[in-house]
């Protein structure tokens, strides 16, 4: 992988200097059931298409960011910073 | 052996580099090439081919083929017909054994051919299986590219960036740049000749010898700059790589004396040599027929033109002596000549633009294949874009008449028109199979000579045209690239603390610890654990991760991260954490000490440092609290100043209080030590009185001095390895790994169900961290040391392992953690370890070995 992913901060980089957790995924709210959690914790859905996903600009200003990604191109069509509401996840 | 003095020739006369060919000293003019001294000279064999070892003679002079390839200073597989002269220089002929004249690897030409057809190897070396070893190095041997030397050379890497990026330095490529300079700066032109080496081109960065070799994702285009890779990364990629005179395929077609055009025009334009005595030309366009004045000039007699456009030939064979082409056969008349000029036509270079995703096309009535539908932000301009005049499609095979030699498809692998016929014939009926299969276009030359030929070659062969076959994948590295560019330069970096070199003075033994250089030991590891025990050492613990964590809402944060309590931890007070995932699992662990009502300052494994600062930020993307994380790692060193005599050693550095009251087991003051403010933290990993010292990195060696003066004994990882064993301290990602939980290692204590929410509380509340094993202490009293890593058995079942295990002086045996199967998990369990193929009885015991009441750490 050698595309250019534009970081919200520091725009255009080179793929190498970011880490990534892959996709964005929906955590429980509450207790969940077995299933449920093993779902979240092991399960992706790892789609062939545009899919969101967590960057971290390691070797930049050090910021996480949210970023839509077509795996079967790397074609980034949208990243932005995360909004956060401490109540929420 | 010069043509007299001519207009336009590269050579300067006047001025004389010598180098050695073999024992032969050569002397050249500046401005030759090795190959074209080496022509001057009266040498005509440059090669023995691949596999057949027939002697292979100039064809191209644009560095593309694989007939001029020696050895240059030891290295390997260097087109002498482009490398400029060096004085001093020691030239060597390769894959030959004997001499370029008498090779004696060329039996497998006269009497081979029969039997070794494409893969034959795979066929008929087959059995004993045993003895596949043997054929291998036969055929290493017998076949193949120069030899790796065992010359050291550097390689290095550079980012670079540019507006725009030509690649490709001829007319067009030279135009496009200018005009794009027109436009604002930031023009590069890279060309793979030396011929521009110097030249001026206003507002362009030009630079010779470096060759683009590949397309990447993101419009990456790495630079081949000899021992220097240039990684482009451009707005607008211009693409002006020519196109390339294509041989003809006929028997005979690789004797020495049959070369390309483009070989007349460098041999006599730009180094006065003349290509040979008589000479024939076959051309399917026109600019192939463009070298019959150049040869008429150099003195050459045209024994006849032959221009395939207009007179389609029926049979072609060449015939030679030796390996030198002495006369050409063509439609029933036998010409003589030294010289057979041929050119099948100029395939557009298009690789680069299929790279970065054209599509590329059949163009029949000229047979080439045409680059289309160039993808946004590049550009192809001149040659390479298919713009190369009329042109005739020439036959994919002339057959000779009667007994004829072998007609080469691909010079690069000596594959010839049987080797891909059989493989039609084999099935392999699909062009990326044939290709894997035979070789063919996977040489030195990456195809530019031999796909369009082989292509026309299947086409035929299996009955479908040229345009439906279409072509191979084109794919990175379109020329040939040394590795050790690839690899470039090591650039990990080594991390030292700022204490680093006392360690090197002092004698230390350094280990690597993650990109940590470490102190193993001072060279008598059992020593330094015993002055620990009895009196006082000190290590050097900088490589601990280090955290501050302040803002309104870091208890809560905290809190909601880690399994423990913090919202009651008292300011001044430490604890210890850990840190777990969703799934329950031990992430890594270390020290949380409060420094003020928001603030705190974490700890965490020396490998730990970046990943837990990322798993901080990350949780903070998403909660959005009120805090700011800073990673104080580097900034800060620390020392751990342990053993019975700590506070007093302590107390006579610092005017503040140092007593058991006033600074306790689990307490943080601030402290200033010998003039150093520092952080106290009164923890104790190695299991005795201690002092772990946060302080600025560059009092580092004043304060580690200043202990040292104090009799504290400098002790490395090795005795601290001991000293926690015997406290049974676990370290995470040695004892630990990324499926052991809290429970699993004992400290099913740690998290607090009653806490409303922690990262990883739904997998203990779940069960998710049930014990399929748990992780114990265990004594081996026969002294033998079990290997880290070793099996444990249960009635001869595997049922755990040993992930730690040291000698200890202090409990008289060794000591280890292991996992266990939970019925094993009793204190007084007996276990059998595997280790070196030796049974090894150990006993487990769950209490630490040293002081398991604590008391001394509390003292």
């Amino acid at each position: 992988m050698t595309f250019l992913l534009p970081c919200p901060h520091c725009g255009p980089r080179d793929v190498y200097e970011f880490a990534t957790t892959g996709e964005v995924l929906t955590r429980p709210k509450e207790l969940p059931t077995l299933r449920e959690l093993t779902d979240y914790v092991y399960f992706r859905r790892n789609v062939a298409g545009v899919q969101r996903e967590w960057w971290y600009h390691r070797q930049g200003c050090g910021s996480w960011f949210l970023a839509e990604r077509d795996t079967r191109t790397n074609e980034v069509l949208k990243v932005e910073l995360p909004s956060p509401r401490a109540s929420d996840r | 052996m010069r043509l007299p003095p001519r207009a336009g020739e590269r050579i300067d006369r006047s001025r004389n580099i010598s180098f050695r060919y073999g024992t032969e000293e050569v002397v050249a003019f500046a401005g030759d090439t090795i190959g074209s001294a080496l022509y001057a000279g009266g040498r005509r064999v440059f090669s023995r081919s691949f596999k057949y070892h027939r002697p292979r003679g100039l064809l191209c002079c644009t560095g593309h083929c694989p007939n001029c390839l020696m050895t240059v200073d030891g290295v390997p597989n260097v087109r002498v017909c482009v490398e400029p002269v060096r004085a001093g220089a020691v030239v060597k002929a390769q894959n030959v054994l004997g001499s370029l004249e008498r090779d004696l690897m060329s039996v497998t030409d006269r009497i081979g051919g029969p039997f070794t057809p494409v893969g034959f190897y795979y066929r008929t070396m087959i059995r004993p299986r045993r003895a596949w070893p043997l054929y291998e190095r036969l055929l290493r041997n017998a076949a193949g590219l120069g030899r790796v030397g065992g010359r050291s050379r550097r390689f290095d890497t550079e980012h670079r960036r540019a507006r725009v990026l030509v690649v490709g330095g001829g007319r067009a490529g030279r135009e496009a740049a200018l005009a794009a300079a027109a436009e604002g700066p930031g023009v590069v032109l890279v060309d793979e000749g030396s011929h521009l080496a110097g030249a001026e081109l206003p507002g362009v960065e030009v630079l010779a010898r470096a060759r683009a070799i590949g397309i990447y994702e993101g419009g990456l285009v790495p630079v081949d700059a000899g021992e220097l890779l240039l990684r482009f990364r451009a707005q607008r990629v211009v693409i002006a790589t020519g196109a390339l005179e294509q041989p003809l395929v006929f028997p005979g077609n690789d004797l020495v004396g049959v070369l390309l055009p483009s070989a007349v025009r460098r041999l006599v334009q730009d180094w006065s040599l003349a290509p040979g005595r008589r000479a024939v030309v076959i051309a399917a366009e026109s600019r192939g027929l463009d070298v019959v004045p150049i040869l008429e000039d150099a003195g050459v007699e045209i024994a006849r033109t032959i221009d395939l456009r207009e007179r389609p030939l029926g049979t072609l064979a060449a015939e030679g002596h030796k390996g030198r082409l002495t006369r050409l056969a063509l439609d029933g008349e036998t010409i003589d000549c030294d010289l057979a000029v041929v050119s099948g036509g100029r395939q557009p270079a298009y690789s680069l633009l299929a790279q970065a995703g054209a599509r590329v096309e059949y163009d029949p009535t000229r047979g080439i294949f045409v680059p289309r539908e160039l993808p946004p932000g590049i550009e192809a301009v001149g040659a390479v874009t298919g713009e190369v005049g009329a042109a005739v499609e020439p036959a994919a095979l002339y057959a000779g008449s009667g007994r004829t030699g072998k007609s080469f498809v691909c010079l690069c692998e000596d594959v010839t028109d049987k080797d891909l016929a059989r493989a039609v014939r084999e099935g392999f009926d699909s062009l990326e199979l044939a290709k894997r299969y035979t070789t063919v276009t996977m040489g030195p030359c990456q195809g530019k000579l031999c796909q369009v030929a082989s292509n026309r070659l299947y086409a035929q062969r299996t009955g479908t045209g040229s345009a439906a076959i279409g072509t191979t994948t084109a794919r990175p590295p379109w020329a040939p690239v040394e590795l050790g560019l690839l690899a470039g330069r090591h650039h990990e970096p080594t991390r030292r603390s700022a204490i680093h070199f006392r360690h090197e003075e002092a004698g230390a033994e350094m280990l690597w610890a993650g990109q940590w250089q470490r102190p193993h030991s001072y060279g008598d590891a059992a020593g330094e654990v015993r002055a620990v025990h009895e009196s006082l050492g000190v290590i050097d613990v900088s490589t601990l991760g280090k955290l501050l964590v302040e803002g309104p809402d870091a208890a809560r944060f905290l809190e909601r991260l880690y399994p423990n309590r913090f919202a009651d931890l008292r300011v001044g007070r430490i604890r210890y954490g850990v840190l777990t995932s969703d799934g329950g699992r031990i992430l890594d662990d270390g020290t949380v000490a409060r420094l003020g009502e928001g603030l705190f300052y974490v700890t965490t494994t020396s490998s730990g440092s970046d990943s837990v600062c990322e798993w901080f930020e990350w949780w903070n993307a998403i909660w959005g609290y009120d805090v700011e994380i800073v990673n104080v790692t580097g900034a800060l060193a620390a020392l751990n100043l342990a053993g019975p005599r700590a506070r007093e050693a302590l107390g006579r550095l610092t005017e503040g209080d140092v007593s058991n009251e006033a600074i306790g087991y689990l307490d943080a003051r601030e402290l200033r030590v010998a003039g150093v403010p520092c952080l106290a933290l009164r923890i104790g990993f190695v299991g005795e009185l201690g002092y772990e010292l946060h302080f600025a990195s560059p009092a580092g060696e004043h304060l580690w001095d200043r202990l040292v003066a104090e009799g504290a004994r400098p002790f490395g990882l090795e005795p601290q390895r001991v000293l926690r064993l015997e406290k049974q301290h676990v370290i995470v990602g040695q004892d630990t790994d990324s499926e052991s939980s809290l429970l699993s290692a004992g400290m099913g204590w740690l998290p607090k169900l009653d806490k409303e929410e922690f990262v990883g509380k739904w997998a203990v509340e779940l069960g998710q961290d049930r014990v399929r094993e748990r992780l114990v202490g265990f004594t081996v009293r026969s002294g033998e040391l079990p290997k880290e890593g070793a099996q444990v058995l249960v009635g001869g079942q595997p049922a755990g392992r040993v992930t730690s295990a040291r000698y200890s002086e202090r409990v008289g045996t060794v000591v280890g953690l292991a996992w266990v199967r939970p019925d094993r998990a009793q204190d007084g369990s007996e276990l059998a370890i595997r280790s070196d193929g030796a049974t090894i009885a150990a006993e487990v015991a769950l209490a630490p070995f040293y002081d398991p009441e604590g008391e001394r750490l509390r003292s």
